[in-house]
């Protein structure tokens, strides 16, 4: 039976396209910024929201939504007040909500399954109603970032200048964090905490390295996100790996092998 | 004349220190005052408190009218250029969409630009002498080439009122000239301008004023009457002096007695 054939399989296609396409677009942020630890830490926040809600026996999404989101806006905050470097802030959060997370898991009977899907990603995981929020997620952060396009642009490339012309450079900051965090959960099911932040960025690099255009750059790294992301899942679907890892070593072999194309051209 | 910039015994303090010290100054429609004072004066404070960046413990500050926190829209008729621009070189980003950032204090939250906002990104690209590297990458241009970039960046928006934090460092003399020259134009068209300098010799020939800061104000006036006053050279902690050819007033400044000695 071919691929396609398969309900799930159906399933997690389209939710990985759109977590390929909204994971690289958001990564763009991410990579201009310099954000990359960021999403880790936003990654990882949200696999200790996860293992919270499974314990309290309501929806992991729940979880794994509001998790990240208060991780979000408490860097927004602190990058902006604290003489603390954030990096400090988000490395300690990193460990510590991942070490909350699998030691509570630990006290479900049967956990090692779920959290090595949560862990790495499972494309068997993905339901009817996980696509449904994927739309919605990914619906919300597209519009936001056409929107707010503008926007976003200039509080990532010059905050100092968005700051004197006006614009709330905080709020900005922390709505473009909440995108990343939204853009985590969504990729959660198919992708796994561990490698999510690998999403977010090795598209948006690999993009970066041929184009020299801010707004191609998005639209590339989103096409290269699809790209990577299904790719990835039928190669996971035929070989039997667990998706996360496979789409993460399909991107950064792409990632390295434009680097050594243009090097060469150069 | 309608003051632009008015501040009132204006008192900052930053990290514990007094930073400024009793400002009262104002700056009138039109006028083309250039600020001076030595390294740590407080003129980039000075500029933050005009901006609403930096907010004094003490005394009132008046733009257009009203505390630059209150300016609403208005804000976006300050045009603005920092001492240091510290934006990611690796951006990529053309000129031209560098300039074009600054028209979008003009529009509304989620507008995109328009024709308008293009042409007047261009004719600022024009009026400093860029206008052929509107194509090229931010981070291709040289540093002054990429300084003359973020003024054009505050012109795009046709500012009422321009403060220029010490726009002409590390840009060649003959353009720094053509720069005080067309600043001297664009004040012609009724722009009010504040810029800081270290430039008091050759500025003077163009602005109305000079307001020499440190920490407090210590004088303000026409740079006929500042530059040969003694204030200068005691603001500076030392020696200056000063030769006049017609109304063009250089400047020379001898180092310290101390700083001789350290040097041999
Ligand atoms: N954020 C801050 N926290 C504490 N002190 C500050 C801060 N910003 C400036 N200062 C201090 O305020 C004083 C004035 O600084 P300011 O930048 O206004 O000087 P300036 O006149 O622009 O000097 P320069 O010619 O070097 O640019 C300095 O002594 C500086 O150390
Ligand atoms: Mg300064």
């Amino acid at each position: 039976m071919s691929l396609l054939g398969y309900v799930f399989m159906q399933r997690a296609l389209i939710a990985g396209a759109l977590i390929g396409a909204t994971a690289g677009a958001i990564g763009v942020y991410v990579v201009l910024r310099g954000f990359s630890f960021i999403g880790a830490g936003i990654a990882h926040a949200a696999f200790g929201g996860v293992a919270i809600a499974l314990l309290l026996g309501i929806d992991p999404l729940w979880g794994a939504l509001a998790f990240p989101l208060v991780v979000a806006w408490g860097i927004a905050y602190t990058s902006r007040r604290a003489a603390i470097k954030e990096e400090v802030a988000v490395g300690i959060l990193f460990a510590a909500s991942m070490a909350l997370g699998i030691f509570l898991l630990s006290f479900i009977p049967g956990y090692r399954a779920d959290l090595f899907g949560y862990l790495f990603g499972n494309i068997l995981a993905v339901s009817s109603r996980d696509l449904f929020t994927s739309f919605v997620l990914a619906g919300l952060v597209f519009t936001a970032m056409t929107v707010l396009y503008k926007e976003f642009l200039f509080v990532t490339f010059d905050p100092g200048m968005a700051e004197v012309s006006g614009l709330p450079v905080g709020v900005l900051q922390g709505v473009l964090l909440s995108l990343v965090a939204l853009t985590v959960v969504l990729s959660l099911r198919v992708v796994g905490a561990v490698l999510v932040a690998a999403l977010l960025v090795i598209p948006a690099a690999t993009a970066y390295q041929v184009v020299r255009n801010f707004h191609h750059l998005l639209l590339f790294s989103a096409l290269i996100g699809v790209a990577e992301v299904v790719g990835g899942l039928i190669i996971s679907f035929y070989l039997d790996t667990p998706s996360g890892p496979t789409i993460v070593l399909l991107s950064a072999s792409l990632f390295g092998l434009v680097m050594i194309l243009r090097k060469r051209s150069a | 004349m309608r003051p632009v910039v008015e501040l009132e015994d204006v008192w900052v303090e930053l990290g514990g220190h007094t930073v400024l010290e009793a400002i009262t100054m104002r700056v009138g429609e039109g006028e083309f005052v250039s600020v001076v004072g030595p390294n740590g004066a407080g003129k980039t404070t000075l500029l933050k408190v005009i901006l609403g960046l930096v907010v004094p413990q003490r005394g009132e500050v008046r733009v257009f009218g009203r505390p630059p926190r209150d300016l609403g829209r208005d804000r976006a008729r300050i045009g603005y250029v920092p001492q240091v621009e510290e934006v990611d070189l690796r951006f990529p980003l053309r000129v031209f969409d560098v300039v074009l950032m600054g028209r979008y204090g003009t529009l509304g939250l989620g507008r995109r630009p328009r024709g308008e906002d293009r042409r007047a990104a261009l004719e600022a690209l024009e009026l400093v002498g860029i206008r052929d590297l509107a194509g090229k990458l931010i981070g291709e241009l040289s540093g002054g080439q990429r300084q003359r970039a973020f003024v054009a960046r505050a012109l795009a928006a046709k500012p009422k009122l321009l403060l220029l934090d010490e726009p002409t460092t590390g840009v060649d003399p003959a353009a720094s000239e053509s720069f005080y020259e067309l600043l001297r134009k664009i004040q012609e068209t009724g722009v009010t301008v504040l810029m800081v300098t270290h430039d008091v010799g050759v500025v003077s020939r163009y602005v109305d004023k000079v307001a020499c800061i440190n920490r407090r104000l210590v004088v303000h006036g026409r740079p006929e009457e500042v530059v040969t006053s003694e204030a200068l050279a005691e603001m500076y902690g030392c020696a200056a002096l000063f030769f006049h050819h017609g109304r063009i007033p250089h400047m020379v400044v001898r180092p310290h007695a101390d700083f001789r000695k350290e040097g041999t």
